[in-house]
């Protein structure tokens, strides 16, 4: 783990290429950036703009093609697949613009096999139970995603996001597909979820709205970070 | 937790899962019901052998254990036979075949009772005339005849006289002479029994009579009993073993044809467990767990389907095709069932383990 002085998160020089038929597309074209522990960061920007690759890098769903991204204290660049399953498992949790809760099983169930691929084979902490509680989703796990609202689903991803208690949470447009009241209720509880718990939150949105409940915001475009 | 999500797959989606079911089913009928088939015609076969009340089989040479469909032994045989020390009572047949695997068996009617204490009729009774048939109860039952009615065979009607109870010698009997010359067998006969004076003389009594008559199979009845079992009959075996390799590449079909539209309609599932960090392994457990819970669950079902396969063969057909149910060949069906679903699995599930996550959370 990171020392409390240095970076969770420390990315150098960073570029991401994709090979699309016989073209080169080049997503990411040098980022720097640091992020320390327990801070919020939004990241905002158009379509295209290189965000989600970004997001993928970070989180260890695809590797990076130059330069050096540390995840707490991990270099991505040398790690292989089951590096990067690894980090997944441990070290980054993510919440998604849809959710993608399994519709086969309840929340509770969704949240419980999370906690199963992470090897917490013990039952839910007291930290965990509190983090239901502030989700508001307790009286809820019973259910399956189909019975409960795009808010509902949204918390009950986050708490599976963070059930392995992991350094960073990546949430990339939690409140897309979410209406105003909804995604107010969402920033907020990750705002308290910053706040109280000291997670540290990585968030990926177009709307400047929900940019500002971080404490700092970068703005890309083209590849690259310009503001 | 894995086992949960395997389960709730399998709920979610009832149709495959009952389809995959039954299909790995089939093979598993197949199995049982050919094996099942082989061990109860064998076991029908001796137990018929036994009602003859013999003590001693005498074959032509160079029959094996199962055919007699000539009748190259001469009835001067039997006479010689009967002369043997310690011989009681000797009796010959004469087997011809009617269908693919039914036969009629003439007997001199008198000697075969004093042999075998006789037929027990249900209806009807001895021979009465040189054109009569006794059939067995199962025969009766297929053909729909009862004592006193008509059959046709062998290009002529004969007069069912009696319907015995099964278990000796045969389904079909005619009297001994009249098939003979039918036949052109005149004097011929298929196989010849022999009852001892004493069960302790068995033994001498083959001794002697293989020292006579060289090339001759000759066997005490609880031998050829005996003998007449899967392990001694090699075609019967090979049969079975191709039949085993055909049930798993048809389990191995299933399964993968099973498999791999579950995983090509899990994709955006495995992205999310790969997302959580699933490894490769863990995502392939549990694609080769619920084919493994499949193939179970196929088993169970081809066992209950043999059930039904008997069950129809005995209303059919009860006298050409006697189906036993054979436990001991249950986890014998069980594991190559498995073993094809293990390998149907194996390709479906390196192909989920194996995809991009991001690719397949974008999947729609």
């Amino acid at each position: 783990m990171s020392s409390p002085s240095s970076p969770i998160i420390a990315i150098r020089g960073l570029r991401k290429i994709f090979h699309v038929g016989k073209v080169d597309v080049e997503a990411l074209r040098g980022i720097d950036l640091d992020v320390e522990p327990g801070e919020f960061l939004s990241v905002v920007g158009p379509s295209g703009s290189g965000k989600s690759t970004l997001f993928h890098i970070i989180g260890g769903l695809t590797p990076p093609t130059a330069g050096t991204v540390r995840v707490a204290s991990e270099d991505l660049a040398s790690l292989s697949d089951a590096g990067r399953t690894r980090l997944r498992k441990t070290t980054v949790g993510f919440v998604f613009q849809k959710f993608n809760l399994l519709p086969i099983l309840t929340a509770g169930d969704n949240i419980a096999l999370a906690r199963h691929i992470g090897g917490n084979r013990g039952g839910e902490t007291a930290r965990f139970r509190g983090v239901l509680k502030l989700l508001g989703i307790t009286e809820r796990l019973g259910h399956k995603p189909s019975a409960l609202s795009g808010g509902e689903q949204q918390r009950v991803a986050i708490a599976r996001g963070i059930v392995n208690e992991p350094a960073i949470l990546l949430a990339d447009e939690p409140t897309g597909n979410l209406d105003s009241q909804n995604s107010q209720t969402v920033l907020t509880l990750l705002r308290d979820l910053n706040e109280r718990l000291g997670q540290t939150i990585l968030m990926i949105t177009h709307n400047p709205e929900a940019a500002a409940y971080g404490h700092r915001m970068v703005n890309m475009r083209d590849g690259r970070i310009v503001s | 937790m894995i086992l949960k999500l395997v389960f709730e797959n399998l709920k979610h989606r009832p149709l495959r899962t009952a389809l995959s079911v039954f299909l790995i089913g089939i093979p598993v009928t197949l199995m049982l019901t050919l094996v099942g088939l082989s061990e109860g015609m064998l076991a029908e076969t001796a137990r018929r052998a036994r009602g003859v009340g013999a003590d001693i089989a005498v074959r032509p040479p160079g029959t094996s254990l199962l055919s007699l469909s000539t009748a190259p032994m001469s009835q001067k045989l039997l006479d010689k036979l009967r002369t043997e020390p310690h011989v009681a009572l000797a009796t010959g047949t004469m087997v011809h075949p009617v269908a693919a695997v039914t036969m009629v068996t003439g007997v001199d009617l008198d000697e075969f009772n004093r042999m075998s204490g006789g037929f027990k009729f249900i209806q009807g009774g001895p021979f009465a005339g040189p054109e009569d048939v006794i059939l067995d109860e199962f025969y009766a039952r297929q053909r729909g005849v009862k004592a006193g009615g008509t059959i046709e065979m062998l290009n002529r009607k004969w007069r069912v006289c009696g319907i015995a109870e099964p278990g000796k010698l045969a389904r079909i009997v005619l009297p001994l002479a009249t098939l003979q010359d039918l036949t052109g067998n005149t004097g011929k006969l298929s196989q010849i029994f022999l009852k001892v004076d004493s069960p302790g003389n068995v033994d001498a009594v083959i001794a002697s009579l293989r020292a006579q008559l060289e090339g001759y199979p000759i066997y005490s009845m609880e031998e050829f009993t005996s003998l007449i079992s899967v392990n001694n009959l090699p075609e019967l075996k090979t049969f079975i073993n191709v039949m085993t390799v055909v049930c798993v590449v048809i389990g191995f079909a299933v399964v993968f044809l099973s498999m791999y539209t579950a995983v090509l309609h899990r994709t955006r599932e495995i992205g999310i467990l790969k997302s959580l960090g699933a490894s490769r392994g863990y995502v392939l457990l549990i694609i080769l767990i619920e084919a493994v819970l499949l193939s179970v669950a196929g088993s169970f079902a081809g066992i209950g389907l043999s059930y039904g396969s008997r069950w129809l063969m005995m209303k059919l057909i009860p006298a050409s095709l006697t189906q036993a149910i054979v436990p001991e060949w249950w986890p014998i069906a069980g594991v190559i069932a498995m073993a094809g679903a293990a390998l149907g699995a194996l390709y479906p599930g390196l192909s989920a383990a194996r995809q991009d996550p991001i690719e397949a959370l974008a999947y729609e």
